[in-house]
């Protein structure tokens, strides 16, 4: 079976496409979330202005510069307003340009495999960038369901790194499966494992802000009134994100690692033996069981789950890397 | 000593409550308040969570150390490496982690608690599925979803009543009268106990199947070289790893005689496919002499009853023709480990016993095999995993072999200490040979393949299965049914006005979901916004909109 040398050149190019789009969507997220500027028009009326607050003009009685956050976690566009302000433009076109990088990452990976007429989930450079395409696929749902926009650079920031080392380090051009891979399994397993990681870290990025946030919100107005970081959607926002996500990739993921006891029976000799692949995927699976056991318990929503859901996100990244890249076992394939 | 305890003050479970008469201090019931207290601090929730905590943590020595059970030559290696932290952490059991009585003490403790907890939730649950559901409370404005509505005119609050009752079709729900008044009680949403039970259930069941093949299962490691006859037991495995209850004597022996070995590669040699062609014997075969034949893939097993037989490796074993001064001719074969995936692959043949002068001209080859042969300045590297073109280098050693450490490398320090003495290297191809001073003559005659089987044994690893699917099935019930509440109030309207409906609702889970759901609750009123019986002098606006 040879590799479609025009499918796998495409399949580079909508990468490459991808991986820019990444890079271009971060920026324009930055911007948006560095600038002081906030969409919300505020007349004196509606908030009053104490002395020494921030205005526009510098006079007590001008436009206030207060950053705010609606619900939903942008401000709230009125119809008074002429023309969107230049910060969001650009966090508009960073929401476009999201899509079309995801739009380039799935064209990627179709045009690889039908290139190598299989799954393109057979080595490490595919893998990574089907967690790219799922994690910018759940900020563009969520982006889209929630309008958490300021969110966005957060998300982008960890992709377009990751997609940069697919790109670089870990790039192999289009080729068969080792014996090992060429398997039903692969599908289910890689499939269900990816989908699931990429979305845990999308809500443990979420519950890093819910913590900036909450303990900014501690702060009181000093933080409302001065930090960018008050941008973020607000507690509640993140919370429910980060919750959401994790209950939708939590049963995935116990399916993908079920799947993946199956596979190393018919592999390995044994459904499970604490490879050290297996033992990262545990430990993810035990923290997020605590995760949304805690969610459901009085006294240990809010902050503390936000920290459990944190340190599951670092298990998914200590998995996803450090065992891949420092130790070695079974699952040592690239 | 209180006698409440704090961590169950939110009183999530009722049978906890201690009755404030049974406290009379004598020394048994201070020791059974003693126990009673432990046991619910174990089995809350707080405990747990920090339990499951902990056992993730505890986990984390077995991906960042080297394991006994994975790999011993470098666990060996490490503990050397670190002579000072290496056999405390050993003596620890952090070389053992999975095996070893503090990460045994953690999933015990986490399993009892989580019985523990199990238990009068259980029981919990079948009352009340038996019970009917609540009153519907007095004021249903303090609900956290309330709405108050108008029936659509001439229905009375019965035919209201039986209206809403018919729109809630999948709700448990119950019919009481306050006077003239009607009250409709709904709840829904018990599956998701359900769903909560059996994922719990389900892994206290993966944990009793894990335990039961560590205790009755086994595993065994053999390498064999094609046409050679093995029969497979316990002492003929070359590593056995029997279950707890298993001391090798049970074993149903299996004969089995390996016919061919194909692999197929790419051409940038990365293997595609391997497959082994065998013949096998099982208990009654070994009387009649029956042989059957059997094949064995990667990724795809041969199942016995109940034993799987794996292929885990191959590798190849070069073959040398010795002949000796005195004349004698002796061949040897020794089967060499893959050091990269071309098949490169390193080992030494050893001779202890030479037919001439004794111990003091005991032979080794220290070798490597190329089973494509490319040599550059002097190196020979393999370029291909097949056997296209095999070749060995070779380094002869003669002298006093000491004592052996591992069949595939000779004793280093008798090399560095001068026992034994460098006599020469080639590199050879089939047929060529070399001959040392002393006139001994080592000709490379060939190779031959051999391959690694495993033998597995796991009795309960089907109803591990059966667990996880139930517990997957549980976990999604539990994460997607919601439990609604809610409740009318059906009153006549004075005068002959319209019915009013008060209604109440309680999302006892995922309340953010409930706001539209709850709207849709409201119009099962007839006549309500949104309901579909609309009242007549409203019927043209809606149908506009």
């Amino acid at each position: 079976m040879a590799v479609n040398e025009t499918f796998a050149s495409l399949s580079d190019s909508g990468f490459q496409a991808a991986l820019a789009g990444y890079v271009v969507a971060l920026g324009c997220y930055a911007v948006e979330f560095a600038s002081k500027r906030t969409t919300t028009v505020h007349t004196a009326e509606r908030v009053p202005v104490g002395v020494g607050a921030l205005t526009a003009d510098g006079t007590p009685g001008g436009r206030p510069v207060v950053p705010t956050a609606g619900g939903n976690g942008i401000g709230l566009v009125t119809k008074e307003q002429r023309g969107l302000p230049w910060a969001e433009r650009f966090g508009r076109a960073g929401f476009v340009v999201t899509v079309i990088a995801l739009v380039a990452n799935i064209f990627s990976m179709l045009m690889r495999g039908l290139a190598t007429e299989r799954m393109p989930l057979g080595n490490l450079y595919e893998f990574m960038s089907m967690i790219c395409t799922v994690g910018t696929a759940a900020l563009v749902v969520v982006i889209v369901r929630t309008n958490a926009r300021t969110i966005g650079m957060f998300v982008m920031l960890p992709i377009a790194l990751l997609a940069i080392l697919s790109g670089t380090v870990l790039y192999v051009p289009a080729g068969e499966l080792m014996a090992s891979l060429n398997n039903y399994w692969l599908v289910i397993h890689v499939t269900a494992i990816s989908i699931s990681s990429g979305v845990l870290l999308f809500s443990g990025i979420a519950s890093v802000l819910y913590l900036i946030r909450e303990r900014g919100d501690r702060q009181g107005k000093v933080f409302q009134e001065t930090s960018v970081w008050a941008k973020l959607p607000t507690t509640d926002a993140l919370d429910r994100i980060a919750y959401r996500t994790a209950i939708i990739a939590f049963p995935v993921y116990t399916f993908a690692v079920v799947a993946g006891a199956l596979w190393a029976e018919v592999a390995w000799g044994r459904y499970w033996g604490w490879d050290p692949k297996e033992i990262g995927a545990f430990m993810t699976w035990v923290v997020y069981a605590c995760y949304l056991h805690a969610r459901a318990t009085a006294g240990w929503r809010g902050r503390r789950a936000a920290w459990i859901s944190m340190l599951g996100f670092a298990t998914v990244i200590f998995n996803l890397f450090f065992v891949n890249f420092v130790t070695t076992g079974l699952h040592s394939y690239a | 000593m209180s006698k409440r305890d704090v961590t169950h003050l939110h009183g999530d479970d009722p049978l906890d409550e201690v009755p404030a008469e049974v406290w009379k201090p004598a020394r048994g019931q201070k020791v059974l308040a003693f126990l009673r207290n432990i046991w619910r601090q174990l089995t809350s929730m707080r405990v747990a969570l920090v339990l499951l905590f902990l056992l993730a943590l505890a986990s984390l020595p077995g991906a960042l150390l080297p394991q006994w059970s994975l790999n011993r030559v470098k666990t060996a290696q490490y503990i050397l490496d670190h002579p000072t932290m290496g056999p405390i952490l050993d003596d620890l059991g952090f070389f053992a982690v999975f095996g070893s009585p503090w990460y045994a003490a953690i999933y015990l403790l986490l399993f009892i608690s989580l019985i523990g907890c199990l238990t009068p939730r259980t029981f919990e649950f079948i009352r009340q599925l038996r019970a009917v559901p609540v009153l519907t409370p007095r004021n249903l404005a303090r609900m956290p979803h309330h709405e108050k509505v108008e029936a659509s005119p001439g229905l009375p609050p019965v035919e209201v009543a039986d209206r809403v009752e018919a729109g809630l079709r999948r709700w448990r729900k119950v019919r009481r009268s306050e006077g003239d008044t009607l009250t409709i009680s709904a709840e829904k949403g018990y599956l998701r106990e359900v769903g909560n039970l059996v994922f719990h259930i389900s892994l206290v069941g993966i944990l009793v199947a894990i335990a039961v093949g560590k205790l009755v299962g086994y595993e065994g490691n053999v390498v064999v070289r094609l046409g050679e006859d093995t029969c497979l037991t316990a002492a003929s495995y070359d590593d056995f790893r029997p279950g707890l209850l298993i001391d090798g004597t049970e074993l149903k022996p299996i004969c089995v005689t390996v016919d061919s070995f194909d692999a197929t590669y790419t051409d940038a040699g990365i293997a595609t496919a391997f497959t082994i062609k065998f013949r096998y014997q099982l208990d009654e075969d070994l009387n009649t002499g029956n042989w059957r034949n059997g094949q064995v893939q990667i990724n795809e097993p041969m199942r016995f009853d109940g034993e799987r037989l794996y292929l885990l490796g191959h590798g190849f074993a070069p073959k040398f023709q010795v002949t000796y001064p005195n004349g004698e001719v002796r061949d040897y074969i020794q089967n060499f480990q893959p050091t990269d995936p071309m098949l490169l692959s390193e080992g030494a043949v050893k001779i202890p016993d030479p037919p001439v002068e004794g111990e003091k001209k005991q032979l080794a080859l220290v070798g490597i095999f190329a089973p494509d042969t490319f040599v550059h300045a002097g190196i020979l590297t393999s370029i291909f995993p097949a056997p296209n073109n095999p070749g060995v280098a070779i380094q002869v050693y003669q002298g006093d072999l000491g004592p052996s450490y591992s069949v595939y490398q000779v004793n280093q320090d008798q090399i560095d200490n001068g026992a034994l003495a460098d006599r020469g290297r080639a590199n050879l191809l089939p047929g060529e040979s070399m001959t040392i001073e002393d006139g001994t003559k080592i000709t490379f005659t060939g190779y031959e393949q051999w391959v690694s089987l495993q033998v597995s044994y796991d009795p309960a690893q089907g109803f591990a299965l059966i667990f996880a699917i139930t517990m997957i099935a549980g976990l999604m019930l539990s994460l997607t049914i919601k439990r609604r509440r809610v409740w009318y109030r059906i009153s006549p309207g004075a005068d002959g006005a319209r019915t009013v409906v008060e209604v109440g609702g309680l999302a006892r889970t995922d309340q953010a979901g409930y706001g539209s759901e709850f709207s849709s609750m409201v119009a099962l009123v007839p006549g309500a916004p949104g309901s579909t019986d609309v009242p007549a002098e409203r019927a043209d606006s809606f149908y506009a909109t």
